[in-house]
């Protein structure tokens, strides 16, 4: 194996792994502070939790543009864990590649039903 | 590390290709390695239930009567099953999301501070985040299942 560890790692050209590590974090924080936000709403309503309650809460334009963007930001989280968990363990090509293709309709099928079902309140 | 030094001693075993289902089971874990591969678990999971989530949230917020369905799916059941398995659904999504959440807050925290990044903290961290997520999964599962 090339020595290309620590300080002699390659960290230009593409791939080098930096955007991906990035970027799961900061989708990763995106979807945690959503959460809280999301959970406080639920908290802080007065009265019972039903029905009203719950479609009131992503009613509001705003809460529908951030819940559109975590949708977006839950694509790329979640392709870069799959991908991730397909290339420690799946090593025949063919079905590698199978696999993300069918991760990526998957997600892509998910957000889709996601973004219609925010929609149509 | 130089070369030198690895060339002299016995040469460790190299381990490529690792299999899943012939290598993964022999390796001994620690704490926080069972809190690691629960997470890549975890995570799986989420990713093989989302249309059942994405579900669960349309009939929730559509209209009251799509929201009577949602509640009759885990009160008198759906699809052939009873409402009682499809509230174990609803409990194991519920864990999944509280241990992923928890131990990558835990990631972000060690991504973030220096002190964190060691052995002791990653014990130590690593039982503070099975017993809370584990906790907090039994807490929302006896609300679930109506024991209080």
């Amino acid at each position: 194996m090339s020595v290309n560890f620590g300080s002699k790692r390659i960290v230009v050209g593409a791939h080098y792994g930096l955007r991906d590590w990035l970027g799961q974090r900061v989708t990763a924080a995106l979807m945690a502070l959503f959460t809280a936000l999301v959970l406080a709403q639920v908290i802080f309503s007065k009265g019972p939790i039903g029905y009203d309650q719950w479609a009131g809460i992503f009613a509001a334009q705003w809460m529908k543009g951030l819940t559109f963007t975590v949708i977006l930001a839950m694509l790329f989280h979640v392709w870069l864990g799959m991908r991730d968990i397909w290339m420690d363990y799946i090593k025949p090509v063919g079905l590698r590649l199978s696999l993300q293709v069918f991760t990526i309709v998957w997600l892509l099928v998910c957000a889709g039903w996601g973004i219609q079902i925010l929609w149509r309140l | 590390m130089s070369e030198s030094a690895t060339s002299a001693a016995k040469k460790r075993p190299e381990f490529r290709n690792i299999n899943a289902f012939t290598d993964l089971p022999t390796y001994r874990l620690p704490l926080a390695g069972i809190v690691s591969i629960l997470h890549r678990v975890s995570g799986a999971i989420m990713f093989f239930l989302m249309p059942f989530i994405i579900w669960m949230f349309d009939n929730s917020i559509s209209s009251e009567i799509s929201f009577s369905k949602f509640k009759s799916a885990f009160n008198i059941g759906m699809l052939g099953l009873p409402g009682f398995l499809w509230k174990l659904v609803a409990l194991a999504l519920v864990w999944a999301y509280l241990h992923h959440f928890i131990a990558g807050l835990r990631h972000l925290w060690m991504d973030t501070h220096h002190a964190a990044v060691s052995k002791e903290f990653g014990k130590s961290s690593a039982a503070f985040t099975l017993a809370v997520s584990i906790g907090l999964a039994l807490v929302l599962g006896a609300k679930l299942f109506g024991i209080y």
